[in-house]
């Protein structure tokens, strides 16, 4: 008995771990961010001009988000329809044997490494994106939604395909049994019924899209000012980040604005997965009514 | 009486699995006729092949036919209008996750029925008819799962009428449900069948005896006697089948 | 009508179709791209020397070692606290007590930190706050951070798998829990948790952003004598040189070459955990 209780204790602490760490990351970036966010003020958040270098330097965070936004939008645009379409297909109308075998190759899609997507995209397709739209650089918003969007697809299908197959058949006998077809069934009958799944999906995809880094530093093109259209060359916050971290001094106030920057991404991923999580909770209530 | 289903020699395999054997067997028109047999039997498999539901499973094999007013139902109709002409109500209440209102339009509107007010007057008809009206009426927007097991299964009745079925098909409609929702299903089988034929799988051989006016007797996939009710009941021919009515298996 | 609807039916089902067709098509590319430009430099010694001329030419024998070196440590940290966890949420604590509750919105979020974010976590506490530097321990325990979400799932789910009857007849027998865990639960489990550990492999191997401030370093001509060196690491290299290089033309075969070995260590990690949970998956007799 003794050592049951050992163990059992043990493991406790042992439980902690993510816990811990999940608020040491909040309070780290939270420390480090700080002296700068005092120093910059609002102006960090309101202010245009990102010139971390210059003399003085100026930290104005306005088209580094800006640039975040566009391309997210951009690749949800691109992903969203295309994710949601091949989830149907997937769960829907394809026979089970394919299927078997088709979902682990989306599986596949997620694991393949972002700076070979980065690469991809570089050398593949920025010259396209370039030569289509007649314009003197393919590493821009647009070339970057596109891999972004590629990126995030697999998340989009699979949580969405698990919504679909979390439909009770019920629902799909009854409206096949009063002489619906297959594709009716599908979108009147299944598709509302997994909606919340569906929109846990995309919220999650974003999360995703948002937080992805070596595409968007390869890809984007790095310029950092406000873009007015997703055929301009951008410099979204992660790519800020991972740019720029380098060639800082530790605890300068550039050093402590890419903290601050961080800060603000990881504020912003909790709330989107604290959303999704919402979200996919209120689907799996709805089945749980019967 | 006129025969509307004619089942022929038929035979239904999953797989490697034999479940159907050779059954014969004849539904009159405006008749309730009972299925009954142990779990097992392939009495559920037996009536999802007369709307083709078993379609959906992977792997099926089926020898013989069904006729539907003289015609096969899988040479000569479409799946899709063999549903609409036979209905069905299923074991568990699945209304769908929508209004009282629009469990019953759905029929209407996926056949591209799109007068409001035939629709109207089409859900409450067949509410009517599925004697749900009068508790429903004033809340008709109302989500189905907020209705209780009874009620909800009614829903799926009015549902299953609202296409204008000729034949429905219920699936053991009252495993389900308690005894007093159980008698008010049963008094409104008795009520349709004036109108529609009606078959219905059970388990429970109180109720075949309640209501139907033809029982055939199932055992591990081998129609094992037919007949009116009462013979079935009172003077089965074949031993097993006394068995069985006997309990002394099943 | 019906005529109609059926139509309307095969019209979306191609729809659909296609949907499938160009992820295909673009999976298909990518795959492509990578094979056929990486495969032209690749031979004997592109694997097995170092970089040289200023990363002109040579190998990137250091880049697969390092990345090796770092998943190592990663695996070895997350994959004993993940699975702890995973039993202690699973066996031990009640379903709905709030530490169960906490414990899994807390795994969520983390598996939910952009990997910059990390990183930077990283370069905080291990690299300066711990002064373990830039190295092989900082990276490590970065990216175990960062698995530690994908571990814990796994295991759990693999956990909860195990029919409640197993742990009930070990029980009836006055095994305590934790023999009962041991001997009943987890050898049926285990299939299922390295699963999810050799997919953890496979994503840490191909991690870029949170290495590159703690433990990545562009060029360094020796291999690491100690586990508080920098390290070169594959997905590093290939940023780096796409990036950072001063030859293009001479640079960029090798990324692609660089790109096609992390492509083929990532897959086949992932092939190896799909067919071993699929051949677990068809064993199970329960």
């Amino acid at each position: 008995m003794q050592t049951e209780n050992i163990i059992r204790r043990a493991f406790f602490l042992v439980t902690l771990t993510s816990i811990v760490f999940l608020f040491g990351i909040l309070v780290t970036l939270l420390l480090n961010a700080l002296p700068a966010l005092q120093k910059i003020g609002v102006g960090f958040f309101a202010t245009t001009n990102w010139y971390p270098t210059a003399e003085p330097a100026q930290f104005g965070a306005i088209p580094l988000i800006a640039a975040s936004l566009w391309i997210t939008a951009g690749a949800l645009l691109f992903s969203v329809p295309l994710g949601v379409i091949f989830s149907l297909f997937l769960s829907e109308v394809l026979p089970e044997r394919i299927k078997t075998f088709l979902k682990p190759t989306v599986e596949v899609l997620a694991n393949i490494p972002s700076v070979v997507y980065g690469l991809f995209g570089m050398v593949f397709l920025a010259p396209l994106v370039m030569r289509f739209f007649r314009l003197p650089v393919g590493l821009n918003g647009l070339t970057a939604s596109i891999v972004l969007g590629i990126m995030a697809l697999p998340t989009i299908t699979s949580v969405c395909e698990d919504s679909l197959n979390a439909v009770p058949r019920t629902y799909r006998e009854a409206s096949l049994a009063l002489g619906a077809t297959k594709w009716e069934t599908m979108i009147h009958v299944t598709l509302p019924a997994a909606a919340s799944g569906v929109s846990a999906a995309v919220v999650l995809g974003l999360g995703r899209a948002i937080g992805e880094t070596m595409t968007v530093l390869m890809v984007a093109g790095g310029a950092a000012v406000i873009p007015r259209s997703l055929l301009q060359p951008m410099r979204p916050i992660t790519a800020t980040i991972a740019a720029e971290m380098g060639e800082t001094a530790v605890n300068s106030l550039h050093y402590q604005s890419l903290f601050a920057l961080a800060l603000f991404l990881l504020i912003i991923t909790l709330l989107i997965n604290q959303m999704a999580d919402t979200v996919a909770a209120r689907s799996r209530r709805r089945f749980k009514i019967q | 009486m006129k025969k509307i289903i004619e089942v022929k020699n038929l035979n239904l395999w999953f797989g490697e699995k034999h479940i159907l054997k050779n059954i014969s067997l004849d539904f009159e028109s405006n008749e309730i006729s009972a299925i009954i047999g142990p779990s097992g039997c392939g009495k559920s498999t037996l009536i999802r092949t007369l709307n083709r539901m078993n379609d959906l499973i992977p792997e099926t094999r089926i020898t013989g036919g069904v006729l539907l007013d003289g015609q096969d139902i899988r040479q000569e109709h479409d799946v899709v209008t063999l549903r609409t002409k036979v209905g069905m109500v299923f074991q568990r209440p699945n209304p769908f996750p929508k209004s009282i209102f629009e469990n019953v339009a759905y029929g209407l509107r996926v056949q591209g029925i799109s007068n409001r007010r035939e629709i109207a007057d089409r859900v409450e008809n067949t509410l009517k008819a599925a004697a749900l009206w009068d508790e429903v009426k004033g809340n008709l927007n109302q989500n189905a799962f907020q209705l209780s097991g009874g009620q909800q299964q009614r829903l799926c009745i009015a549902r299953a009428l609202a296409v204008k079925p000729e034949v429905i098909l219920f699936d053991e409609p009252c495993s389900a449900l308690d005894p007093i929702s159980t008698a008010r299903i049963e008094e409104l089988l008795l009520k349709l069948k004036i109108s529609y034929t009606i078959i219905i799988v059970t388990h429970n051989m109180q109720q075949a005896a309640r209501v139907a006016d033809k029982t055939a007797f199932l055992l591990m996939g081998e129609m094992i006697e037919v007949g009116a009710t009462s013979q079935i009941f009172k003077q089965p021919k074949d031993k097993r089948t006394e068995d069985y009515i006997t309990g002394r298996f099943g | 009508m019906k005529r109609n609807r059926l139509l309307i039916q095969k019209l979306w089902f191609s729809v659909l179709g296609l949907s499938g067709l160009i992820i295909a098509i673009i999976l298909f590319a990518l795959v492509f791209f990578v094979t056929t430009r990486g495969f032209r430099v690749i031979n004997w010694e592109f694997l097995t020397a170092a970089p040289k001329d200023g990363m002109t030419a040579g190998g990137i024998f250091p880049a697969i070692v390092g990345t090796f070196y770092l998943t190592l440590l990663a695996i070895a940290a997350a994959l004993p606290v993940g699975v702890i966890t995973a039993i202690y949420l699973n066996e031990y604590a009640d379903r709905d007590s709030r530490l169960v509750q906490v414990s899994r919105k807390a795994v969520n979020a983390l598996a939910g930190i952009p990997s910059v974010v990390f990183g930077l976590f990283g370069l905080a506490l291990f690299v300066n706050f711990l002064h373990f530097g830039v190295s092989i321990l900082s990276g490590g325990l970065t990216l175990a951070i960062m698995i530690l979400p994908v571990i814990i799932r796994s295991s759990e789910e693999a956990l909860s798998a195990v029919p409640f009857s197993f742990r009930e007849a070990s029980l009836a027998l006055g095994a305590s829990k934790w023999y009962t865990i041991r001997r009943a639960v987890l050898p049926t489990a285990l299939p299922g948790i390295f699963t999810g550990a050799i997919l953890g492999i496979g994503r840490v191997a191909g991690e870029t952003a949170p290495i590159m401030f703690t433990a990545a370093t562009f060029f360094t001509g020796r291999l690491p004598s100690s586990i508080r060196d920098e390290v070169m690491a594959l997905p590093y290299h290939i940023y780096g040189l796409m990036t950072e290089g001063t030859h293009p033309e001479q640079q960029a075969p090798i990324a692609y070459g660089t790109a096609l070995v992390l492509l083929v260590l990532v897959l086949g990690i992932d092939l190896i955990a799909i067919i071993w949970r699929y051949r677990s998956r068809k064993m199970k007799k329960w």
